[in-house]
């Protein structure tokens, strides 16, 4: 099947160029950045992780969303996500790819990274991290070219397949929850340290990933023939919706938490982020775009008449994955790190070499996305017609 | 029973499958590494040992800059611990590397002050490095297991072994340890030839001198600190001096309320100790 990504129009060996450039700029500073050392980022020893870690946490849970799409589909038989589901586990695929690339540029010694697997320290989160990630894109790349292998030649799946997927809804929590636990077990870190990290883990990636996935599906049915459905846009749309409230709710309770205890560590971080700590107010602005995007998207997907629309749905599914964008991707490992152990508070930005080196693993992210997703669009628009049978 | 080489390995071979006998085989064997069987190697006599090492630093010794600024500076030279400078001569706070520094008192303690101290006492510099902690979260955190806990209590750092994704810094609730954003050789003014530098993209940090112990001596910071000021020994032993302070005096340590067990004791006050 992999010839089908080979074959394209104008536009798209365009779109195609244009993600190879950006991740060859990604790939060209990765190279400064391997033979300089990490100092080229803006890290340093009180924020110790920035925006790498950052785009790993998030993208963790846009590869856990596609379960989203698997418990309706192959728990519940929700036929309507038939088409739909091949573009969320694809999705999962190219988002844990980007998670290990992404991992791989924030380590010091890169060329080490097999001593994961030579000394294993089931101690470790990150350990099982590792495991689990890797199993999930096993998983997804198992379940995903088996079904659309099987759709090409107009079959239902093979029955071994089954077990397979059922496996992978775990699976899925399992990556953001372990995820979460890099941080929820820390001591000294008061804004990490809350039992309710995992469960607002899974919350944003139920929201942020089948939105991004809503905008995808949109753009797809744009450029090919392949439509995912409007009623099963507008289903994962409800998704979104509730997702988003329990995100929020959460949110919410850590702040409850937060200042109501009055306990000064657990208050200053929510302080620096939100309206800045000792004339530090880098990230404040940023925070209350997420803010004032969360809430209008919120309000948005809430109202029937605004969520039925797609040009406005779509509007809001890009304001909410913004605002988890910034949130998680960026608000949640910062605040982490400030004010440091000495209480006292030294500020990060990215640096430009960092940022480019960013965009670039996003760029390879969405290569491999439109190369898996020309695949499944031509498959399926060969088999258009014929009626799906799982 | 007799036995040809071709039986032989047949039999070693699927005992080591099964799990028989492959211990049996290893302790006969010399190290992989050192090619040394392990009762050939001597110990050395002179070694300094200890069920748990431990550190009082008693601020009443501490009397001007230069107090500190000697120990600081003994370990720092020791250890090939880079000093890099901005252009102006100040530290370069991006790429600063410390195994031993001093941190004001609200600043070592946080939300052990309050608004009445007075100043002085506030910012009283207290000497702050790895608490070398009975329970570490670095420790616990590491992937590779780069940073271990040694019998004697002290936690080791593999810089050989460390992948450098520091999430033992953000582990560790002193902020005791720092990583080589860059390559750390060229802020090295006068490199001591018999300690190792590192290279970039590893964590480092104070081991409670480790390799000094090893050759009977006590560590660096200890010997070029004022008389008493910095006490170290076995807090095991009930005849050490570390332990007759800690049992008898008052004294306090770093965030204890983490359940780390840091330690190193700190007397505030300014009464002789046992």
């Amino acid at each position: 099947m992999l010839e089908k990504a080979l074959v394209g129009s104008k536009k798209y060996w365009a779109w195609i160029t244009f993600l190879g450039v950006l991740a060859a700029i990604g790939v060209f500073n990765y190279l400064h950045q391997f033979s300089y050392g990490l100092g080229l980022t803006g890290m340093h020893r009180d924020v110790t992780w920035g925006l790498y870690i950052g785009q790993f946490t998030f993208l963790v849970g846009v590869a856990a969303s596609a379960v989203m799409l698997v418990i309706p589909y192959y728990l519940h038989d929700y036929k309507t996500f038939g088409k739909i589901v091949i573009l969320g586990e694809f999705l999962a695929i190219s988002a844990v790819i980007m998670c290990m690339l992404f991992i791989l540029s924030d380590m010091g010694q890169p060329m080490r990274v097999l001593n994961i697997f030579l000394h294993p320290s089931p101690t470790a989160m990150v350990f099982w991290d590792t495991v689990v990630l890797n199993g999930y894109l096993f998983l997804n790349l198992l379940v995903g070219w088996v079904t659309l292998g099987s759709d090409r030649k107009g079959i239902a799946p093979p029955k071994w397949i089954k077990p397979f997927i059922y496996l992978s809804i775990p699976w899925a929590i399992s990556i953001h929850t372990v995820t979460a636990f890099l941080y929820a077990g820390i001591p000294g870190r008061h804004f990490w340290l809350s039992a309710i990290m995992a469960a607002r883990f899974l919350a944003s990636a139920f929201a942020g990933g089948p939105a991004l996935l809503i905008i995808l599906a949109l753009i797809v049915r744009k450029v090919s023939k392949f439509d995912a459905g409007k009623e099963a846009i507008q289903a994962v749309g409800k998704i979104v919706a509730y997702a988003m409230f329990a995100n929020v709710f959460f949110l919410g309770l850590e702040f409850f938490t937060a200042f109501y205890s009055g306990i000064p560590g657990h208050a200053q971080s929510f302080v620096y982020l939100y309206t800045g700590l000792d004339g530090h107010s880098e990230l404040v602005s940023l925070m209350w775009t997420s803010t004032i995007f969360a809430a209008v998207s919120l309000v948005m997907l809430w109202i029937p008449a605004i969520r039925k629309n797609e040009g406005t749905l779509v509007l809001a599914c890009i304001m909410l994955f913004a605002s988890l964008w910034i949130d998680k991707g960026f608000g949640l490992i910062i605040g982490g790190f400030v004010p440091n152990p000495f209480e006292e508070v030294h500020a990060y930005w990215p640096t430009q070499p960092e940022t480019l080196i960013t965009i670039g693993i996003w760029a390879i992210g969405f290569l491999v996305l439109t190369l898996l997703y020309k695949i499944a669009i031509t498959v399926r628009e060969e088999t258009a017609g014929i009626e799906l049978e799982h | 029973m007799s036995m040809d080489r071709r039986q032989f390995l047949k039999i070693a071979g699927i005992s080591s499958i099964l799990g028989f006998g492959a211990s049996v085989v290893s302790t006969a064997q010399p190290s992989l590494l050192t090619g040394l069987d392990p009762a050939q190697v001597d110990k050395n006599k002179e070694a300094l040992l200890a069920k748990r090492w431990a550190m009082v630093v008693d601020m009443s010794k501490f009397k001007t800059d230069d107090d500190y600024k000697k120990v600081i500076d003994a370990c720092h030279l020791t250890h090939n611990v880079p000093d890099f400078r901005n252009a102006d001569g100040s530290v370069d706070k991006k790429f600063e590397i410390k195994w031993i520094w001093t941190a004001a008192y609200e600043r070592a303690f946080p939300g052990q002050d309050n608004k009445y101290m007075n100043e002085h006492l506030k910012e009283m510099p207290f000497l702050v490095a790895c608490n070398h902690c009975d329970n570490p979260p670095c420790v616990r955190v590491c992937p590779t297991k780069a940073t271990f806990k040694l019998p004697n209590g002290i936690t080791m750092q593999d810089e050989h072994r460390c992948i450098g994704c520091r999430f033992c810094m953000a582990a560790c609730p002193y902020g005791s340890r720092s990583f080589n954003w860059r390559d750390p050789r060229p802020a090295i003014k006068s490199e001591n030839k018999e300690y190792p530098t590192r290279a970039k993209g590893v964590v480092e940090k104070c081991t409670f001198c480790t390799e000094r112990l090893a050759v009977g001596k006590l560590p660096a910071c200890v010997e070029a600190a004022p008389k008493g000021g910095l006490i170290f020994g076995d807090l095991e032993d009930p005849n050490s001096e570390v332990r007759k302070i800690v049992t008898n005096q008052y004294t306090i340590r770093r965030k204890s309320d983490l359940g780390t067990g840091p330690g190193i004791y700190y007397i505030v006050g300014g009464s002789d100790h046992a």
